[in-house]
């Protein structure tokens, strides 16, 4: 429900709205994009991050909350578990049980391997579930692989790294395929056609979707197949430290339950990183669209035994996080809403970009308009900016949006606003991790041997931004390539001796490079207690 | 200074601000959560709880972290419930009531209380897609319980002992895998990427400069 103060906006909005959906916005040249995110975007404040003193990024600048934990004490010892005895002992340990996880897993299964899934929440509670919009393929007549391509890239400010790209959407339509044959209902008409739409920064309409519950659909399917596969989930137990064998090779990991703290060991002949993101980090001081354990875990375990990172200094702001109410601040507004033609309006009920722009584009556009320009609504936590969701029935008939995004139409409707009827207050939030783990197209990391990743804790599939709808691709289709990778390396693996010793070693490069902070991690979960913001 | 309400957490007072969702009322009282808390925006069922309003009758269940706390609110949380969930093969199963009266027989013995319905956290018509899974209607029981977020409410107050989420799970994975058409275009356009069709386009492309690359993409078709 919009109060008193909100409603002369509000009746400018309405007013321009017939003739704000005849407008077709001109799309920004390079160059202005290029300025507009110099200027505005949050990647580019310098004073934010800091030079990394160790490891093998060291020299290299990251989000200073992340460099906090990368250089970060370990949460053990290494005399605080019996190596020699472990509680575990698996072909392919993954570690997260998100859609990365749980593709990997059935994959590896498929090969034969015995695979284990430990997460520290439960299985399924990960970013993929929360992801609405779509998923990307370029499986129709108009499209192909290559276009999918140039768009990513491009998108993505050039900075991908090509193979992994490559492989990202030349897979694509086997991915999508691979979900629907495994029971994944996608939005089809009568004649079994994707329903397709844009996404910000497509050239073509190809953003394939399960309603706006597009991740949830994948994710509980994939939980589904990973249960009746019969294979071991272990819960509410985090990763909290790698083990290495004496060769250096990745040899298992220490999990330690969440709930209890007691430890375990699990010794593994490879170990895949599936642990997601980190919105939680709040970075900047930003909400989050994520889920409540992306906290960036995998990266820290993998930094601590000498893996590389990439790109860690890139995250993306989602265009539109609720603004209004508070209770839903930082929530995620998919990216369908404009897909479907809802415009961005400023306090004065003025188009003020096309919708349709790249993410950073879109975030740095909102945040100058909010900041610089002073067109944002002043919305009694903030500021925000219009997305007028009214535009969507008056384009696709009344009823798409119940159709089309009803977790959008239920999330506001709790607090009373219709999005059908009212437009809704948006500013950006954190989303997406751009960088992390580097690895080659096996998935396997670039410089320690039997250690994989997937999903959100990979760095340079996308570049230095994402495009809506391939992230979801990537879990699936990079998760379902490290599964199978390392079932296939675990037949060849002899493990030697168990060690972790990188602890000691760490800690010395730490005093060496003069580091005395007293904080732990991986970080494991955020702490909210007895605040009353979400930070 | 906010407005303040009393709300009882496992029957303990906690004074907090009325603005809260119950589960940032939680973590403001001190709790941090590691049960009962998941996406924090409604699509994971983790923070499935039940509430009382003082000197009210009725039994409320919600999502924690999509339902404003109320002065006297008496909260219980769910964090887990113990649903069941059968294994299959989906490659292997049969496509009718079959496969219902052999996995989940129980939802034959549902009394048609509708407590499953009244107490979805999503407004679900539940029972309404119990009965369509009894009658082998799988395209109709995804349909209706497509915005299912499998947090267990339902099977909590069901006599019958219903698991309603893994039933609708198993609806909707047969129709997606087996009921709804199938698409054309996808299996072509799989073939066309094994047969190598764009392999020569791809790797051109791959090889351009990135001055040429970015010249590509800043005058690309971009269609309507």
């Amino acid at each position: 429900m919009y109060s008193e103060k909100f409603s002369e906006s509000l009746k400018l909005v309405e007013q321009a709205r017939d003739k704000n959906i005849a407008l077709e916005p001109a799309r920004m040249t390079a160059e202005q994009k290029d300025t507009l995110l110099a200027t505005y975007h949050p990647d580019y404040k310098t004073d934010e991050f800091e030079v990394l003193k160790i490891g093998a990024n060291k020299g290299e600048k990251v989000p200073m909350e992340l460099a906090a934990m990368l250089e970060a004490k370990s949460r053990i010892s290494a005399n605080d578990v019996d190596l020699t005895k472990p509680d575990i002992d698996c072909d392919v340990l993954i570690i997260g049980g998100g859609g990365a996880g749980c593709s990997a897993a059935i994959e590896a299964d498929e090969a034969g391997a015995k695979a284990v899934i430990v997460t520290k929440l439960r299985i399924g509670d990960a970013n993929t579930m929360m992801a609405e919009g779509g998923i990307q393929a370029a499986d129709k007549e108009n499209d192909s692989p290559a276009i999918h391509f140039l768009d990513a890239f491009g998108g993505g400010h050039f900075a991908a790294k090509k193979e992994l790209l490559y492989k990202l959407v030349n897979n694509a339509p086997e991915a999508i395929l691979w979900l629907n044959e495994l029971g994944v209902e996608f939005d089809k008409d009568k004649d079994g056609n994707m329903i397709t739409t844009h996404g910000g920064g497509t050239s073509r309409k190809r953003m394939h979707a399960a309603k706006d519950y597009s991740g949830a659909e994948i994710m509980r399917t994939l939980r589904d197949e990973v249960l009746n596969r019969k294979i071991p989930v272990i819960d509410f137990t985090a990763a909290i430290e790698l083990i290495l064998d004496e060769n250096g090779n990745a040899a298992g990991a220490v999990l330690m339950n969440m709930e209890t703290k007691d430890l375990l060991v699990a010794k593994a002949k490879t170990v895949i990183i599936a642990t997601g993101g980190a919105g939680r980090m709040h970075y900047q001081g930003f909400p989050t669209s994520n889920h409540y354990g992306a906290t960036a875990d995998g990266l820290v375990l993998g930094y601590r035994v000498g893996a590389k990172l990439l790109y860690a200094d890139t995250l993306q702001y989602h265009p539109t996080g609720a603004a209004f109410p508070e209770q839903i601040f930082g929530a995620l507004v998919t990216e369908k809403v404009r897909s479907l033609g809802a415009k961005l309006v400023n306090k004065n009920g003025e188009v003020f970009m096309h919708p349709l722009e790249t993410r950073d584009v879109a975030a740095a556009s909102i945040i100058r308009e909010c900041g610089d320009r002073q067109n944002g609504v002043d919305t009694g936590n903030g500021l925000g900016v219009w997305l007028d969701t009214p535009m969507i029935e008056k384009i696709g008939g009344e009823g798409t949006i119940e159709k089309r995004i009803p977790a959008m139409m239920r999330m506001f409707g709790k607090y009373g606003i219709d999005i059908r009827k009212e437009p809704i207050l948006v500013y950006p939030t954190l989303h997406y991790q751009n960088g992390g783990l580097d690895i080659n197209e096996n998935g396997e990391t670039t410089n320690v041997k039997n250690l994989f990743v997937a999903g959100e804790a990979v760095g340079g599939i996308h570049g230095r931004n994402r495009l809506m709808g391939n992230s979801l691709l990537d879990i699936i289709v990079f998760g379902r390539n490290a599964g199978t990778n390392a079932a296939q390396r675990s037949k060849e693996v002899n493990v030697g001796k168990l060690t972790l010793s990188h602890i000691d070693k760490f800690l010395k490069e730490r005093n060496e490079a003069g580091i005395d902070s007293t904080e732990v991690s991986p970080k494991l979960l955020p702490n909210y207690v007895h605040n009353a913001k979400e930070q | 200074m906010e407005n303040m309400v009393n709300v009882f957490i496992f029957g303990k007072r906690y004074s907090v601000p009325e603005n809260l969702t119950i589960m940032r009322a939680m973590e403001y009282s001190g709790y941090q959560l590691i049960r009962g808390c998941g996406c924090r925006n409604g699509f994971c069922g983790a923070c499935a709880t039940i509430y009382r309003i003082k000197g009210d009758k009725e039994l409320h269940a919600c999502l924690a972290c999509q339902t404003k706390v109320e002065d006297n609110m008496y909260i219980a949380t769910l964090p887990f419930f113990p649903l069941v969930k059968q294994v299959y093969d989906i490659e292997k199963i049969s496509v009718n009531e079959q496969i219902m009266m052999q996995l989940y027989p129980e939802i034959y013995a549902c009394i048609g209380c509708n407590a499953c319905t009244k107490s979805c956290t999503q407004g679900l018509n539940v029972m309404q897609y119990i009965a369509y899974a009894q009658r082998g209607e799988f395209d109709k029981c995804a349909d209706e319980s497509f915005d299912c977020v499998m947090c267990g409410v339902c099977s909590s107050r069901c006599p019958a002992g219903i698991s309603h989420p893994q039933v609708a799970m198993l609806a909707r994975r047969i129709n997606g895998k087996y009921l709804a058409p199938k698409c054309g275009h996808l299996e072509n356009r799989v073939k066309e990427i094994k047969d190598g069709t764009f392999k020569d386009l791809l790797e051109d492309l791959m090889q351009k400069p990135v001055e040429e690359m970015k010249e590509l993409y800043n005058h690309r078709e971009i269609e309507k």
